[in-house]
């Protein structure tokens, strides 16, 4: 294993060497293996981001204001406690189960961190602390559930739907709603930290530093080890195109009050799955169990272990989820968690392209599909329409995008890319 | 992984498995009976027997899917217990099933280091990648790209990232479950030369299959197994597919011979009816 044996093509990478490779080099190359990609079903983000511009240009359409910087930044804020439970949503349904209770456990710890905070007079670090262990346990239990007895994902989560929301009544008491004190650090911030402008500009120039890097390094070790790799050429326009985007939408932004910070936390976060889920041996598992768990247990892989920490983890993002959408209302109350939180959570990560038949998804699909809902949502509340409509079209949407998951997945089985 | 390019093994060395009075019982029902087994390095046994001639449960007992309910299993000359699948691994027995078990979704070097990555936290793709295609090539398979996933693959193919992946933990003995069973001429030939490869490297190689022809092809001795007992070890240089039907039935007198001597005591009777 020191070295590589000579390739006997001397000029042509060690995994391009098979004569029935076609010439995917080049711009061209790159273009024809994107295009065969998507015949073949293998859509990627391509209908959520499709779908976005199309929802923006109507919206915008039907009232100027949508797209104003205002209302963007504001869209931005209301995005992440959702999408932060929506994140945890893409990680069970990856290993194709499903959690119906995590709208009831954001709604709970919104109601721990209230209570412990607010009545009790614990600091707020410890609060928040109570409140995510909280989530780490049930999300554990649910895991033992599973495992131990085999009850489907979505009667052991069902069951927590209920118990946790009355869970939550409980631990609200006869109060019903406890409003957070203005001056709290959780209200500021989730409601009033925005990144300096000047500081949000080397933020989005770091992103795309850092794509250049890992790229770069990656090509290299790849060259070095005689595979192929990206032109340095090919690196660069990566990167400048995200530098130049990321730019436009900083800038744009900070027109009024720019980047939260709660939004910043919320991209480290998708950033930190998305390396989780496909740069470790515990994301490669996770696509595995999900993919064909008895392969997985077969290949040596815990599977048990596989799925409990899928649930943790789901249940731990719900209730991070659920401290910050107390922090940005200000209060915790009777239907804090209810309402529609459970459905587009789970919206979200369907509508971004994670497949509920399991194995297929990414951490992205969360914040794609949360901005689309949460573009909806901001759109129909501008027009004046009220949540019927709300719901109508947010269902109308999901629809769609289990229908497009369907069909492509359909088609990737015939054109064998599973 | 240096000892998958291990240099070619002397022909049949020292037994590496050994299988002393193997039964295993399921309640009642004695699935296999004292069953002796030797396996040498560089070496291909064949297991071959009828519909519940309780191969897949020497398997499985092999594999550490079952523990047997009495007798010892010898590897490299001590004796081992085989409680799980991962233990059979660590020993150095890689078992390759009937369903191959390989994740459809994930590409053929996902499939190839599954469970057992490089750098669990910071993923070595560039490593895995150049190894996958080593081993490959040591195998001479012909899989276009390392980065498809197994969904594209055909069934000879898949048979192959399958093979290939028993050798990544670098085993001493590989036992294939019905190799052959789902493939078409071409492909057959593909795993058969596969095994070849892995005896001329001077692996242990167990095979079980229905098929006659394969079995005479690649393998050095036949074991034959009749409802969970040995039926006798032929070497197959000096055996007929007669004698090794003879015992996966049970004795000369059996419904393949009885129908034979039919034939040969009437072959010009056409209106004969034959009771089945």
């Amino acid at each position: 294993m020191t070295k590589a044996p000579a390739p006997s093509a001397p000029t042509l990478a060690l995994d391009l060497q098979d004569e029935r490779l076609q010439d995917r080099t080049g711009f061209r190359g790159q273009l024809n293996a994107f295009m065969d990609k998507v015949r073949a079903g293998d859509l990627g983000v391509l209908p959520v981001v499709g779908g976005l511009v199309v929802i923006w240009i109507v919206l915008q359409a039907l009232n100027p204001i949508f797209l104003s910087s205002a209302n963007l930044v504001n869209l931005a804020m209301e995005c992440v406690p959702v999408g932060i439970i929506a994140l945890g949503v893409v990680g069970v349904l990856l290993v194709a189960q499903i959690d119906l209770s995590i709208g009831s456990i954001s709604g709970l710890s919104a109601a721990v961190v209230a209570v412990t905070s607010v009545n009790m007079g614990w600091p707020v670090w410890l609060a928040v602390l109570a409140a995510v262990a909280l989530g780490v346990v049930v999300g554990w239990v649910y895991g033992q559930v599973y495992n131990r007895f085999g009850v489907p994902s979505f009667v052991i989560t069902l069951a927590g739907l209920l118990g946790f929301l009355g869970l939550q009544l409980y631990v609200l008491g006869s109060m019903g709603s406890i409003n957070l004190p203005f001056d709290s650090a959780l209200v500021y911030f989730a409601q009033l930290a925005f990144v300096p402008h000047w500081l949000s500009y080397v933020l989005a120039v770091a992103a795309a530093g850092g794509l250049f890097a890992t790229d770069f390094i990656n090509a290299k070790a790849r060259k070095d080890s005689g595979l192929s790799a990206k032109s340095l050429k090919a690196i660069g326009i990566r990167s400048g195109l995200l530098a130049v985007a990321l730019l436009l939408i900083v800038g744009y932004m900070n027109q009024t009050r720019g980047v939260g910070w709660m939004f910043v936390f919320f991209v480290a976060l998708t950033l930190a799955m998305h390396y989780l889920f496909t740069r470790t041996q515990w994301g490669r598992s996770i696509f595995a169990v999900g993919g064909n768990a008895e392969a997985a247990r077969r290949a040596g892989i815990n599977v048990k272990a596989i799925y409990t920490s899928a649930f943790v983890m789901c249940t731990t993002l719900a209730a991070v989820g659920g401290v910050l959408a107390a922090s940005r209302l200000a209060a915790a109350n009777q239907s804090s968690g209810g309402g529609d939180v459970n459905l587009n959570a789970i919206a979200a990560a369907v509508i971004g392209g994670t497949s509920l038949f399991g194995g297929r998804g990414s951490a992205f699909a969360a914040i794609l599909g949360i901005i689309v809902i949460q573009s909806i949502s901001s759109g129909l509340t501008l027009l004046n329409m009220d949540a019927s409509f709300r719901f109508m079209v947010t269902g109308a949407v999901l629809l769609l995008a289990v229908m497009l998951d369907s069909v492509s997945r359909r088609s990737r089985t015939s054109h064998g890319r599973a | 992984m240096s000892s998958t390019t291990s240099p070619a093994a002397t022909k049949v060395g020292h037994p590496i498995l050994s299988l002393n009075s193997i039964s295993k019982s399921f309640g009642a029902v004695a699935a296999l009976t004292d069953i002796d087994l030797e396996v040498s390095a560089g070496e291909v046994v064949a297991i071959v027997g009828d519909n519940g001639a309780g191969k897949s449960t020497l398997v499985k007992v092999l594999s550490g899917v079952h523990s047997q309910t009495s007798g010892t299993i010898a590897f490299d000359g001590a004796d081992v217990i085989i409680p799980t699948p991962m233990a059979a691994l660590q020993l150095g027995i890689a078992t390759v099933f009937q369903d191959l078990a390989l994740c459809d979704n994930l590409s053929v070097v996902d499939n190839l280091f599954l469970g057992r990555e490089l750098s669990p936290f910071r993923l070595n793709e560039v490593e895995m990648e150049t190894r996958s295609w080593e081993l490959l090539k040591q195998l001479s398979a012909k899989i276009p790209s390392v980065r498809t996933p197994i969904a594209a693959l055909s069934g000879g193919q898949r048979q192959t990232v399958a093979i290939a992946r028993s050798l990544i933990g670098n085993p001493k003995v590989v036992i294939l479950d019905e190799p052959t069973a789902a493939l078409g001429v071409a492909q057959t030939a593909e795993v058969l030369n596969l095994v070849e490869r892995l005896r001329d490297r001077g692996l242990g190689v167990v095979m079980i299959s229905h098929n006659m022809a394969d079995v005479k092809a690649v393998a050095d001795r036949v074991a034959v197994l009749r409802l969970g007992r040995n039926n006798g070890i032929f070497n197959v240089e000096d055996v007929s597919n007669e004698d090794i039907i003879a015992a996966i039935t049970g004795a000369t007198d059996n419904v393949v011979s009885r129908r034979s001597a039919r034939r040969a005591a009437a072959p010009a009777t056409p209106e004969s009816k034959e009771p089945r």
